[in-house]
């Protein structure tokens, strides 16, 4: 078997009880004692997620800003420093490389945070597009690694272990040059979970202090460690894509409801004459929300029927923790993607009903102001 | 008597008289994490050795259970239906899945007793 590569963190995981399995070539926490728990943990009090697998992706030089202009699908243009940005990076033929967050660090520096299992691609994307501009590309992944606090209390929490006002910092904007645990780092305001909460990013020698003390400063408000179960259970319930499920390179970021991310109207992008061109010839699929009207539990690559007739496949699907009820996000024909359509999703030969409905399923609790 | 039988799927099997009361382990429950959904099969189904007898799921998958022995089914435990997080609480006991009247109850002469059971449990996990 190929050796899996480890976070900084591994040994606190392997400490801790977490069961570790293979994620895109990495050993991660699926789960320390429970999924469910650790998901209600988010939602209720918080979570602390080692995502130092994430790829980070350097951009620096006079032209960075006109470079991403060219590859992302959304317009940064009036990115302020140490804003962020999210966009779905695309192939010229609309398909989705990846979808990214943008971070202005500084004025001509750019990071680009990327799924882990696309760095490589991405990476080899972007250097390959980055001809005639003047901006130097680096891979900067092995030198960072990230943790997550997410949930209604991840602020309290780390608050007492930052020399940050973290008052200051709003939704999607980062302070690249502060202190966590004592140890140099960038926090933001962002995360996968659809609650408040910072991502720090660090050295990778210093992830393991900084977990540690923030795992201690945060028992007696109920932070607790949180695997990648929760982390796609809690992702999926306030509907945010992810990269080979909801968008892919089959996929475009329009059919995959990303079309706030997409704009047509900035200068050129690449893939913006093939998105433009599904745009006007009308989407003939599109991802939406399911909730399942009978008993069982809709998974991914299931079937979506209409009348007796297969009109798409589930992307994401499974018993929503917050809810207690099947949910799922599915590709299906345009047609049907009004709220409110009944439909029905094939579970293992037999037809169960189910309802398009709006998403998210969750409700964002981020703090904006 | 009321040996308990155990199959390489990770099913229990527990006879008494003609009647075989079914679940899954307590290591594979261990192994799923917590459950959300169980399938039941109908009462006055029949079912085949081997064959598709449930499906239990946990919050990141579905799995199937399959049946020991060959037979109808004759029960079903409801409760599964409304708590299916009875079977990370009590997968040898409460938690029951269905009872079969045995067709044949040779077959279960080809399931593990708990000690070779955990030793097979043992070896599949290396």
């Amino acid at each position: 078997m190929l050796e899996l590569r480890k976070t900084p963190l591994y040994d606190a995981h392997v400490e801790a009880g977490g069961r570790m399995v293979d994620f895109g070539g990495w050993a991660l926490p699926v789960q320390y004692t429970s999924i469910l728990e650790e998901h209600r943990a988010v939602r209720e009090r918080a979570g602390l997620f080692d995502v130092s697998h994430m790829g980070e992706i350097h951009l620096t030089g006079p032209d960075a800003m006109a470079f991403i202009q060219h590859l992302v699908t959304n317009d940064c243009s009036q990115m302020q420093v140490h804003q962020i940005v999210y966009s779905p990076m695309c192939y010229p033929d609309g398909g989705v490389v990846d979808d990214i967050l943008i971070y202005r660090v500084c004025e001509n520096d750019y990071w680009l945070v990327v799924n882990a299992s696309n760095t490589d691609k991405d990476y080899d994307w972007i250097t390959r597009n980055a001809s005639g501009y003047d901006v130097t590309v680096s891979n900067i992944s092995s030198k960072v690694a990230q943790v997550a606090i997410q949930g209604p209390v991840a602020q309290t929490i780390l608050q007492r272990n930052t020399d940050c006002d973290l008052d200051s910092i709003k939704f999607f904007w980062c302070r690249p040059e502060t202190t966590v645990a004592g140890r140099k780092c960038l926090v933001s305001r962002t995360g996968y979970t659809g609650e408040d909460g910072f991502e720090i990013y660090c050295k990778p020698e210093d992830a393991r202090h900084i977990w540690d003390t923030l795992l201690e400063a945060g028992k007696t408000d109920g932070l607790i460690p949180a695997g990648l179960g929760a982390r796609d259970s809690l992702r999926f319930e306030a509907a945010l894509p992810l990269y080979g499920h909801e968008i892919s390179q089959d996929i475009s970021p329009l059919e995959g409801n990303l079309g706030f991310f997409v704009k047509l109207g900035k200068s050129e992008f690449i893939g913006r004459e093939a998105l433009s061109a599904q745009k006007e010839r009308g989407l003939s699929s599109r991802v939406v929300g399911l909730e399942l009207a009978g008993r069982g539990v809709p998974r991914e690559g299931y079937p979506v029927m209409a009348e007796g007739r297969e009109i798409g496949r589930i992307t994401s699907g499974m018993f929503s923790p917050t809810f207690n009820k099947g949910l799922a996000m599915a590709l299906i024909t345009t047609e049907h993607a009004r709220p409110g359509t009944a439909l029905a999703i094939d579970i293992r030969g037999k037809a169960v009903p189910a309802t398009v409905v709006k998403t998210p399923f969750y409700k964002k609790a981020y703090r904006k102001e | 008597m009321s040996a308990v039988k155990y199959t390489r799927d990770h099913e229990w099997v527990k006879v008494e008289g003609k009647i075989a009361t079914v679940g899954i382990t307590d290591f594979a429950v261990q192994e799923l994490g917590d459950l959300v959904y169980v399938e039941l099969p109908a009462v006055g189904d029949e079912v085949r050795a081997g064959e598709r007898l449930a499906a239990v799921e946990s919050v990141k998958a579905a799995s199937d259970v399959f049946a020991p022995v060959s037979g109808e089914v004759v029960e079903v435990n409801e409760a599964l239906e409304d708590e299916a997080g009875l079977l990370n609480e009590s997968p040898m006991d409460e938690a029951w899945i269905a009872r079969i009247e045995m067709s044949d109850p040779k077959e279960l002469d080809a399931l593990m007793d708990r000690a070779e059971y955990d030793e097979f449990v043992k070896e599949a996990s290396h």
